[in-house]
């Protein structure tokens, strides 16, 4: 059912009864007492283990896979992709490209690449099977740099005005390059699933539970591995311990195998990943190569941006292609610039896949943007905040592909809303003082302007055409359905705010229901910041169907807000007469977005979420040690429809980007991670992330719900460039890598020290 | 071996190779699944439990060490300190201040935050955030995890028996 006032507004006069509040979480009770159910809790009696026989190399030719013939191989069953040839089985997984497979057959990309399946009653038994595997390998040479790789995955180019005619015209030419490195989704909940073999009962239904945020990529993977009917695939989101990105393509992968191994071995069949292969086999964020060249005039205004984006893919292309796209629709940050040229480009590498991960490309183009415009400003000897000031977009700005952003000026709101929460130049002007001060010690203080698409880019939501519906139960209570996840946001509580909201119900009257695709509609993966924005807009036009329902059989004006009671007795006697239950509604762009997706040219996103961050550091001189001492962040989010857990959403994901831009590194030898443990890839812990201070900020976006943007990925943009900026602040020095590690810092103080001495 | 110890409150036995880790005792053998695994390695303290009050990464604890011990996990947390809701005052103040995300570092720090509070009655921020240096949360950045701790201390010191005198 499609919305019947698309475009209309859903903001109303009246004062909010629900929404804006810090209502009990809906997920809470479970997750407090140790009574939720993540995958690795569930009992399933007679289940089997499966376990991932992996190749070792970069690259090399799959000769042949040898059963021991003195291992008794009666307790065990054995997938490899000869027995998915032979069973009719596409060994594709399916996603934008087609070109990795679920086993090798032939050719093994990257190190861990899954060659062969086993399963048996106990894990121990199943390891012990593997071990009696004997795969034979031909080693090929690979490409593991990726700054020197030649395969493109995807290019992209957008064009704004005339680049040729800016440059001539600039009085400062400042050029840079900018490094940032694979990071590790890191979620406490390794991935894993459980999954079930074909049910004769049951209209041979293949069912898989467990750790995910996208249920129906699951069924889309499972239909293509078995030509079946995506009607047949049961796909039920276990709790999920988290998931940042790294739940949303690989669950396919695992899923597969472990459906395959099901089918095999006629049982239930557990794949649960230890921390060790987790880290080693599944994806990472993209390595990236960020090269900026900028034109300003006298007084520091942009005339021109040429920006290169090079991303490392790994070895499939997964996600890679949109991971890209968003980096380069990103690029030029929330900045006026009316002549640029941006170029994008992702590479294939002899890697495991990177992918998904939380900001999605952006953080990456914002490190380099925001630290390069401070090298622009020690260039041409102005402020960094002034700089910014000179160059941030005004409402009605338009952005890199020329879409008008009527609320663009909300990014000056941040910034000033962060210096003065920050007391910037009061604490600058402190620093200056202290850092005179003889203590073995320097402080700093560094910025971030950054932005963030809401939901998917382009067209994309137009062509997924999420639906959503809520169903009306007995004694007056509605269940909201949809296959969005809760996988720490919080999304049942918000969805039950926006219902209750809507229908003008106590919260408590609202239910939400398991994502298990055999029950819940298809309202799109919970990925790009779209949960709320997107989902949660279709969520309440399915309420207002419901209610237009209910008020036609009450005979009474729809859009008014019930009492519970008369809902309850209005409700019953729909029912009783026979009416039905549930209310669907369907993505109806209502923003009106166009966007010419061979051109990049028009409405890259419904709408963008803005932010600005400071962050002030202290650095030992001796250790090289930084202690980050403050963060102070304002970010724009539209309307907080739960503002403690929009909050939670916003330090999260500051944390998270503090880690990538100091601590976490990984180590890539022979293409495989050398440091794939926690106890040597190091997270940021509760003494390394200060009190976050933020500053909530609302312009209501006019078409989300009750004025909702995507705020999940906006956090983890801007925190890295802040903290740098804050380190070379401290002590002088120009940084152009992240993470940030005391080795960096002391190699750039030390080339400093050494230019001072030859100068 | 013949395992035998207690496990919030009740004295519980199993038939258990000695060196299987108690995490696996306590979520195979008694069904105790709100103890979780992370990483395996005491890295994550997604693990941790009280053993005779103290907090330890079950992880890295045999079960041959655990015989004759009591054991406080997750879902004993709120015998006998258990408020109108049913939780003990610091998983109420978790679910008020959103000290959990997705839930699955939070049975250990529940545990870690106890652990401090039987010692600790009035942490400072900085104390607080030490003792929990040792669970790695993904999701909160720790500001509503130090806030609910910090929060359940000022509760009435009637509420917070925890820890040792709980075990």
């Amino acid at each position: 059912m499609r919305n019947e006032r698309p475009g209309g507004s859903n903001l109303r006069q009246r004062a909010l009864r629900v929404v804006g509040k810090n209502v009990l979480r809906h997920e809470g009770f479970g997750k407090l007492t140790g009574r939720a159910r993540y995958v690795a809790d569930l009992d399933v009696p007679g289940a089997w283990w499966g376990v991932t026989v992996r190749a070792p190399h970069a690259r090399a030719r799959l000769l042949e896979i040898r059963r021991d013939p003195s291992f008794e191989w009666g307790g065990a069953v054995v997938v490899t992709a000869d027995d998915l040839a032979r069973f009719g089985r596409t060994n594709i997984v399916a996603l934008i490209g087609e070109d990795q497979p679920f086993l090798v057959a032939g050719l093994a990309e990257h190190p861990e690449e899954a060659v062969a399946l086993v399963a048996a009653p106990t894990r121990e038994a199943a390891e012990r099977a593997a071990a009696h595997l004997e795969a034979r390998y031909e080693e090929l040479p690979s490409e593991l740099d990726f700054e020197r790789a030649t395969t493109t995955f995807k290019k992209y180019e957008i064009h704004k005005g005339k680049l040729v005619r800016a440059f001539p015209l600039a009085h400062h030419i400042v050029t840079g390059t900018y490094r940032s490195g694979h990071q590790e989704q890191a979620y406490i909940e390794n991935n894993g699933v459980v999954a079930f073999p074909p049910d004769p009962a049951r209209g041979g239904i293949r069912e898989v539970r467990g750790s995910m945020q996208c249920p129906f990529y699951i069924v889309a993977a499972l239909a293509r591995l078995f030509g079946e009917p995506r009607e047949r695939m049961r796909v039920v989101q276990s709790t999920t311990g988290g998931g940042f990105g790294g739940k949303e393509e690989f669950p396919s992968m695992i899923a597969g195998h472990a459906a395959l191994l099901a089918e095999a071995c006629g049982r239930p069949v557990r794949m649960l990943y230890d921390r060790a292969e987790d880290m080693a086999a599944t994806t990472k964020r993209h390595p990236a190569r960020v090269t900026h060249r900028t034109a300003l005039d006298r007084q520091g205004r942009i005339l021109g941006m040429e920006i290169d984006v090079l991303l490392d893919g790994g070895a499939y292309s997964t996600l890679s292609p949109v991971v890209l796209s968003r980096a380069v629709l990103h690029a030029a940050g929330p900045y006026a610039c009316d002549n640029l040229r941006i170029t994008g480009r992702v590479v294939k590498t002899n890697t495991p896949p990177n992918g998904a991960f939380r900001g999605f490309g952006v953080p990456q183009v914002a490190f380099a943007l925001e630290r390069h415009l401070d090298r622009v400003a020690a260039h041409i000897g102005i402020d960094p905040v002034e700089l910014r000031r000179r160059n941030l977009l005004e409402d009605g700005g338009t952005t890199a592909t020329g879409q008008a952003v009527s609320d663009a000026g909300a990014s000056r709101q941040a910034l000033d809303a962060v210096l003065a929460r920050s007391k910037w130049a009061a604490t600058k002007r402190a620093h200056a003082a202290w850092n005179r001060k003889n203590t073995g010690k320097r402080r700093g203080l560094g910025l971030a302007c950054y932005f963030h698409g809401t939901g998917f880019t382009g067209n994309g939501e137009i062509e997924l055409a999420s639906v959503a519906a809520v169903e009306l139960l007995a004694r007056g209570f509605v269940r909201v359905r949809t296959s969005s996840t809760e996988i720490g946001q919080g999304t049942r509580t918000v969805f039950a705010q926006i219902v209750a909201e809507t229908l003008g119900l106590p919260y408590e009257r609202v239910e939400t229901f398991d994502p298990d695709t055999a029950l819940v509609p298809d309202s799109g993966p919970t990925v790009a910041s779209r949960t709320v924005a997107i989902v949660g807009r279709i969520v309440a036009d399915a309420a207002r169907a419901l209610d237009r329902a209910l008020a036609a059989q009450a005979g009474r004006k729809p859009g008014e807000p019930w009492a519970a009671r008369e809902f309850e007795r209005v409700g019953a006697a729909y029912l009783a007469a026979g009416g039905d239950p549930f209310f669907c509604a369907r993505f109806s762009n209502p923003s009106r977005q166009e966007f010419d997706d061979v051109r990049y040219v028009g409405d890259a996103y419904a709408a963008y979420a803005w932010a600005a961050t400071v962050v002030e550091v202290e650095v030992d001189l001796a250790s090289f040690e930084v202690s980050v001492r403050r963060v102070t962040s304002a970010q724009e989010i539209g309307r907080a429809i739960h503002p403690r857990l929009a909050e939670g959403q916003l330090e999260g994901g500051l944390a998270q980007a503090l880690g990538w831009g100091l601590f976490e590194e990984v180590v890539m030898r022979g293409g495989r991670m050398a440091n794939g443990q926690l106890t040597n890839y190091v997270l940021p812990t509760a003494i390394d992330i200060p009190t976050i201070d933020l500053v909530l900020l609302e312009r209501p976006y006019q078409h989300g719900p009750f004025g909702a943007k995507g705020i999940g990925e906006l956090p983890m943009d801007g925190g890295a460039p802040a903290a740098v900026n804050a380190i070379a602040d401290a002590l002088a020095i120009d940084l152009d890598r992240i993470p940030a590690t005391p080795e960096r810092i002391a190699l750039a103080w030390g080339a400093k020290a050494a230019a001072e001495t030859s100068a | 071996m013949r395992l035998r110890l207690e496990v919030n409150g009740r004295r519980r036995s199993a038939d258990v190779p000695p060196m299987k880790r108690l995490l696996d005792v306590l979520r195979e053998d008694f069904a105790l699944t709100g103890t979780k695994e992370g990483c395996g390695e005491g890295e994550c303290g997604a693990c941790a439990v009280l053993v005779d009050g103290a907090l330890v990464n079950s992880c890295l604890v045999a079960a041959c060490q655990a015989a004759g011990t009591k054991i406080r996990t997750v879902e004993g947390l709120a015998d006998g300190n258990a408020g109108a809701t049913g939780l003990h005052p610091i998983q109420q103040a978790f679910w008020e201040r959103g000290g959990a995300q997705c839930g699955i570092c939070t049975p250990g720090m529940l545990m870690a935050a106890a652990a401090l509070l039987a010692t600790n009655a009035k942490p400072t921020e900085f104390e607080i955030r030490e003792a929990l240096a040792g669970n790695l949360c993904r999701c909160t950045g720790y500001v509503k995890i130090v806030e609910a701790v910090a929060a359940a201390a000022r509760a009435k010191p009637s509420q917070r028996r925890t820890g040792r005198d709980a075990g």
